[in-house]
């Protein structure tokens, strides 16, 4: 009998929602600047924003692990804020996975952003539209395939995450024990029936995640 | 945020009141387990959640301030080392003394009795042990191997679990040809039905004296004490000596 908690199920999908919402959030200023900048800076930061896709999750776990922990800078503070670590919390995964998918959210973002013609924008400019108006008016109408893009991407990216997690959560239930973790244990376990239905989950999720990425960029590429 | 958790976590924990978060050393995998579930049914209001992984890892996790109420090492000096520290309170106490075995599958063709010769044996390809740096199962391990004199010669052959389940795990899926693991692990039931095992004299290794303590944070459950007692209790003393624990006090 396979031992199926759906509690690791559950928190996989709150830990893709939240990281997708704060992508969200962080990437749209950041690859705008990213996509219209001149400076030799933008140079560096996109490079550091695409760096966690080629890292290895370890080499980010540790390094995460160190600023996360109560010692750590992050972690000190939301410590003396919170009374509770980063570290073996939910909070602490999310922040670890928000900077694990940056690049999946920045990467379409910035392509999208750099693929919005330029006379529009200015046409919006001359016509009174403030920056923020063009924006969200103009700019983002015109690029929604980028912005389905980034945010499936994430989502998906994040329900597979293992090693950030592991490193930085320490495989808590109901805090940090996401389905991958739970695969994880139940192989440990020689618990094959469950590892099969989480991993089988974990499989058809991520299909689906590339299915509906193909339909999106068919539906809106021409 | 973090009012939003509360809330949607609150679902689960309503269910249960008093939850005692245990880290264990994973050669306790089914012992415990079994001890865990017969605790429960004796007191439903508590909830035991096992996190397995290597002493080791448990060691540094505690240090780290993780949320666990008990921590059971498959070695005594971790438990010191914490109790010393200040992250454990009470007394470190041992709860069963663990033995090794070599360990391989029903359908190899190697004979774990003919250890330490067998490993030799050009059909092994991999054998697995658990890294000894922080598995005391794959420190007792690395002992016995080095007691037969066969540790150098078998070297390279090594593929390290990170702990001793994931040991077990990488030989009883056929990944590794054959391994060293805990007698704990091959007397349970998935293991038995695959498996043949030959156990490794005690006298080859330090004896791994196993021990507990209820952490810093477990002070504050107050059900964590009931646990803890638990496991000094006959019905959990029988389930350790179902899976080859020999007891303290009861050595022969």
């Amino acid at each position: 009998m396979a031992d199926i908690n759906p509690v690791p199920i559950w928190l996989t999908v709150k830990l893709s929602i939240w990281t997708t919402i704060l992508l969200l959030i962080i990437g749209v200023p950041l690859s705008y600047y990213l996509a219209y900048t001149k400076s030799k800076l933008g140079l560096v930061i996109e490079a550091l924003a695409t760096l966690p896709l080629v890292l290895p999750p370890t080499v980010l776990g540790f390094y995460l692990l160190l600023l996360l922990s109560k010692n750590g800078i992050i972690g000190s503070v939301w410590y003396r804020l919170f009374d509770y670590q980063l570290v073996f919390h939910f909070e602490g995964i999310v922040i670890a996975s928000v900077i694990y998918s940056l690049p999946m959210m920045v990467h379409p973002l910035t392509s999208g952003f750099r693929s919005v013609p330029r006379n529009i924008i200015e046409a919006s400019w001359t016509l009174g539209k403030s920056k923020i108006e063009t924006l969200f008016r103009v700019i983002l109408p015109n690029m929604k395939a980028s912005v389905l893009t980034g945010i499936v991407l994430s989502f998906a990216h994040t329900i597979g995450e293992f090693g950030v997690v592991l490193m930085v959560g320490g495989n808590i239930e109901g805090q940090t024990r996401v389905v991958s973790i739970a695969i994880y244990d139940a192989v440990e376990a020689i618990d094959y029936k469950t590892a099969h239905v989480y991993a089988g989950l974990l499989f058809v999720a991520s299909f689906i995640s590339l299915a509906m990425l193909y339909a999106i960029n068919r539906r809106w590429s021409l | 945020m973090r009012t939003l958790l509360f809330l949607l976590l609150g679902l689960f924990s309503l269910a249960h009141a008093e939850l005692i978060r245990v880290f264990a050393a994973s050669d306790l995998q089914f012992a415990l387990r079994e001890i865990a579930s017969l605790y429960m049914k004796k007191y439903p209001e508590d909830k035991v959640e096992l996190v397995l992984g290597s002493s080791g890892k448990g060691y540094a996790q505690v240090r780290a301030g993780a949320p666990f109420h008990i921590y059971f090492s498959a070695n005594m000096k971790y438990v010191e080392e914490l109790y010393k520290e200040g992250h454990i309170i009470t007394k470190p106490k041992p709860y069963a003394i663990g033995r090794i075995v070599v360990w391989t599958r029903k359908d190899s063709p190697l004979d774990p009795s003919k250890f330490p010769e067998v490993l030799l044996d050009p059909k092994v390809r991999r054998i697995a042990i658990a890294n000894w740096e922080h598995a005391p199962y794959g420190q007792a391990a690395k002992e016995a191997l080095e007691a037969y004199g066969v540790f150098d010669r078998v070297r390279n052959k090594f593929v390290l679990g990170e702990n001793i389940s994931q040991t077990a795990s990488f030989v009883y899926s056929g990944a590794a040809d054959i391994g060293i693991i805990a007698l704990s692990l091959a007397l349970a039931p998935e293991l038995q039905a695959k498996g043949k095992y030959w156990l490794i004299p005690e006298d080859k290794h330090e004896r791994l004296e196993q021990g507990y303590g209820i952490t810093k944070e477990g002070g504050k459950v107050k059900n964590a004490r009931r646990f803890y007692d638990f496991i000094g209790s006959p019905e959990a003393r029988r389930i350790f000596v179902k899976y080859g624990f020999v007891l303290p006090g009861e050595e022969r």
